[in-house]
């Protein structure tokens, strides 16, 4: 049975923004990410990378680099254990260890650019550089794919021998598709022979990169009793640990991972890359390796989010009133299978209520790095497709986009295009908010001369996840708490996880200490992403709460000689039930619990299937240069249901973040992919991310729809900002210069190509 | 090392106020100088190649992208890190700025960020946020969106 909450309004701490407790720590620069660990005797490992997206490996060399002063280990393909395939879940994604594996360090063929053949421990970086370049590696170079149609072709080159593709429950083999789902409600082809407008129309995606600044690291130590300890910056600590004790082969308690602080991930830190390397380079040299990536393997080797190919066909009646929908999903997958079919068919349709629908999607290889997520995996790139198509359907048949949007909203009840029913959501409650935004209802002023100006609008959907985290609480004779809790902190978490256990105990945020656990401190706790960090933990943490009130309860008992049945906790004071006037304070408990029976713990642990749908909708106004082509955002407005924000500022800031995340995804941000499968763009200079000159400050309109399934109201808000600009910038750009664009990045040189 | 050893450097330089004398591996960035040599890791590594201003330091008042300049280059000079702009009286109002209007997510641009910002308003205390825009480009921030980053200098301004 799952509990449901009613929503409260009368928080003392809940809806407050006190000062992030790791503050202090982040602003003075003493904050320890990962490239910052230091340990005695560290050397530095660096890897061999291929220069080429598809080869056979004929040999390695390595022996001019073992014979260089200050090399203390080299490794290769041969040096990994041979994991077994099989498949792991992490939350966002799933791992087969046996590609994982392969994916970190190539065993005879490398399957993308920058492909590890070798990994190198040296004294210091310098060194170990200079001892990679004296590997010699012979290729035999073969032809690459780098996108779905050539990837799906006859006589495409084949990048694993030994995938099974899944084509609707078939096996297939000797293939490059290595799954094809379908989902499929109504009658399709009756309702679109009986649409009175449909409209079909392809859209297609460059992939991005999730484009963290702190570049993926590792430091890793393999001591002589078997153990290996591993300091990162991950998205989880246990799932890390996970992975690298099913790549290593070793038992998950061998396997230490000490979370630090992290730069930002975007879910791209939640596959591991260096730990295991780190270790077995560690066991080799027996002295802890540290490892930093650098920033062009990170853009060549590491977690972009999938390109895509996408059709999308739209029936609706003469009323405005969608009917049928279908939509062809192509993703890569990368090297290895896993492109994020699934959500994009959660997310596709979620904003709108159709009948009768399909949904085709095929996870397809191609020769470039393996996808990891990025901030709602696959749901920006079908926002891009359906959000453009619903606008171009309006157009076409001369109907208000937000009124339609409005009309055709989903509700409790609605049918998501992989058949699940939606809960209590706030698709209706966004848009009625938009219609009535100060954004909405101002003009969208004169353009400039030169230079021509379109707003547009769209909706965007992530489902937010549950899962499991873990939380511990202990008392302190002042009347303070510790908090230990599992989830590493990207973005602010530890204080929201401090504010659920502050507001159950009637106490300031700030006498609340939380701490990130390391995986030998703290229950198992799933990865900081899709959206469940302040859902799920943040539960953890209040049931934590209530059954540390609980434990105090008993402590009071004793103090007044009752029974703990008879003693009743209310705003931070216990008080008996029989006689009222009869109080003591938390803070005042605390000081006597040596006296009570010692130290007083508790302990929180949830396993939670949602953590509420979020829906959310853009207004961007655009103004383009029809000289250059170059667009700039001129205002922009997030309007989401964030069901109950613990910390406002903090889910602001998720708000912001996503919306220009996915303004670069719009406007220019892409892997500029050469023909023989290498990136041209790999540095920060040539894919550009957004800067503060690019963009205005990112207005934010919080909708509360209090998601029922948590204490007080908290409904994932990190993912759904991301997925509503590409369109919102694809429809503004239609209204600015006529011409609507089907592909990003929706550049400068595409915009002038359109103008032509 | 044997053959192809490199000859070290002899610095002497300020950061923060101390005096520090080194031998500097000719080869060796300011921004590793601070990090390994002198153990200072609140100067960030972000590229390496001078585009996201996670190592901004300040070499006599100017601020730099440290993984673009030689350790061996601030000989005679005086270097300021993130670690020396808070004093024992406490936060520069620029950092407290940073933590009420919650100018951090993640954390690993702010170092970069703040030490390019008292870069600006140690020089124009009160600029306007289209000068605040120009001035901070060269550092980039993937989670913040800017938006608070910016508010932040500018309640941090005069
Ligand atoms: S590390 Fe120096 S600019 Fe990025
Ligand atoms: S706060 Fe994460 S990069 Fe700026």
């Amino acid at each position: 049975m799952v509990a449901t909450f009613e929503p409260k309004t009368d928080y003392k701490v809940v809806g407050t923004r006190p000062i992030r407790h790791d503050g202090y720590d982040k602003v003075t620069g003493r904050a320890i990410y990962g490239g910052d660990m230091k340990l005695p005797g560290l050397i530095w490992g660096v890897c061999v990378r291929s220069p080429h997206a598809h080869a056979n490996i004929k040999s390695i060399d390595t022996t001019a680099a073992e014979a260089m002063d200050g090399v203390f280990a080299v490794i290769t393909g041969a040096d990994m254990p041979k994991a077994p395939s099989k498949l792991v879940d992490l939350g966002e994604g799933n791992i087969n260890f046996k590609w994982a594996s392969n994916k970190l360090m190539a065993d005879d063929k490398v399957l993308y650019r920058g492909h590890p053949v070798a990994a190198i421990a040296a004294v210091d970086r310098y060194t170990a550089e200079e001892a990679a370049r004296k590997v010699t590696v012979e290729y035999e170079v073969l032809p690459s794919v780098t996108n779905v149609v050539d990837a799906l072709k006859e006589d495409a080159p084949i990048l694993l021998e030994d995938l099974v593709g899944d084509d609707l429950g078939e096996d297939v083999t000797n293939t490059n598709m290595a799954a094809h789902v379908r989902h499929e409600f109504g009658d399709v082809e009756g309702a679109f022979a009986s649409a009175a407008h449909t409209i079909e129309r392809e859209y297609n995606m460059q992939m991005v990169h999730q484009g963290y600044i702190e570049p993926q690291n590792a430091t890793a130590m393999w001591d002589e009793e078997d153990r290996i300890k591993v300091w990162t910056s991950t998205q989880g600590a246990f799932p890390a640990r996970t992975q690298i004790a099913g790549i290593l082969q070793v038992d998950v308690s061998r396997v230490k991972v000490t979370p630090l602080e992290i730069g930002g991930g975007f879910g791209g830190k939640i596959p591991v890359y260096f730990e295991p390397l780190a270790a077995i380079l560690s066991k080799k040299s027996q002295r802890p390796v540290k490892m930093v990536m650098e920033r062009s393997a990170v853009f060549e080797t590491t977690g972009p989010t999938p390109g895509a190919r996408m059709i999308i066909k739209l029936g609706a009646d003469a009323n405005g009133k969608l009917t049928a929908a279908t939509a062809d999903i192509w993703f890569e997958a990368g090297a290895n299978p896993g492109a994020f079919i699934g959500p994009a068919a959660m997310c596709v349709y979620a904003p709108y209520e159709i009948a009768n629908t399909r949904i085709d999607g095929w996870d397809v290889l191609v020769n470039k790095p393996k996808v990891a997520p990025y901030r709602a995996p696959g749901s920006p790139q079908v926002a891009f497709a359906m959000e453009s198509a619903i606008d171009e359907l309006c157009e076409n048949a001369g109907w208000d986009s937000l009124q339609f949007r409005i009309d055709n909203a989903s509700k409790e009840g609605t049918r998501r295009g992989d058949g699940v029913l939606f809960s209590k959501i706030g698709m209706q409650e966004v848009l009625e908010a938009v219609k009535t935004s100060d954004h909405w209802n101002s003009p969208l002023g004169d353009a400039p001369a030169g230079k021509a100006r379109g707003r547009g609008i769209a909706n965007g959907y992530w489902f937010n996840i549950g899962l499991k985290s873990s939380a511990n609480l202990a008392v302190n004779s002042d009347g303070t708490v510790q908090l230990t809790e599992g989830s590493t902190d990207i973005g602010g978490s530890r204080t929201a996880m401090a504010m659920h256990v502050a507001e159950v105990l009637g106490i300031g945020a700030h006498d609340v200490r939380p701490t990130v656990g390391d995986t030998e401190s703290i229950g198992y706790t799933d990865v900081t992403g899709g959206s469940r960090t302040t859902y799920a933990t943040g539960y953890a943490c209040w049931l934590a709460a209530n059954n540390l009130v609980d434990v105090l309860k008993e402590r009071v008992a004793i103090l007044w000689d009752i029974n703990s049945d008879d003693v009743d906790f209310n705003d931070g004071v216990f008080s008996s039930k029989a006689e009222a006037e009869k109080t003591i304070g938390f803070k005042e408990l605390a000081g006597k619990l040596d006296d009570l029976g010692g130290p007083a713990n508790s302990t929180g642990s949830v396993d939670l299937e949602s953590a509420g749908d979020g829906f959310g909708t853009h207004i961007a106004d655009v103004e383009i240069d029809l000289a250059t082509g170059k667009t700039d955002i001129v205002r922009y407005t997030v309007v989401q249901d964030v069901g109950t924000a613990i910390h406002p500022a903090y889910v602001e800031g998720q708000l912001q973040g996503g919306a220009v995340q996915g303004i670069g995804w719009a406007l220019n941000e892409e892997y500029f992919m050469l023909d023989d499968g290498r990136m041209a763009n790999s540095s920060f200079l040539d894919y550009r991310m957004p800067t503060t000159l690019d963009l205005p400050l990112i207005d934010t309109v919080m909708v509360e729809v209090p998601n029922p399934l948590h204490p007080y109201g908290v409904r994932g808000v990190g993912e759904t900002p991301i997925c509503p600009p590409i369109p919102a910038i694809a429809n503004a750009i239609k209204e600015a210069i006529g011409t609507r664009l089907y592909e990003t990045p929706m550049n400068a040189g595409s915009i002038l190509k359109a103008l032509k | 090392m044997t053959t192809n050893t490199p000859s070290k450097v002899h610095v002497t330089t300020t950061i923060n106020g101390q005096q520090h004398e080194l031998l500097v591996p000719g080869y060796m960035s300011l921004l590793d100088t601070l990090r390994e040599l002198i153990g200072l890791t609140g100067t960030k590594e972000g590229c390496l190649d001078g585009n996201c201003g996670a190592c901004t330091v300040s070499i006599d008042g100017r601020i730099v992208d440290s993984c673009l300049v030689l350790g061996a280059e601030v000989d005679g000079k005086e270097v300021s890190t993130i670690e020396g702009m808070a004093t024992p009286e406490g936060l520069h109002p620029l950092q407290q700025a940073f933590l009420e209007e919650a100018a951090l997510q993640c954390g690993i641009c702010t170092p970069g960020f703040l030490v390019a910002a008292k870069g600006l308003l140690d020089n124009e205390p009160s600029p306007s946020e289209g000068r605040i825009r120009h001035w901070l480009a060269g550092n980039l921030c993937r989670c913040t969106g800017y938006d608070k980053i910016v508010r932040a200098v500018q309640k941090a301004s005069s």
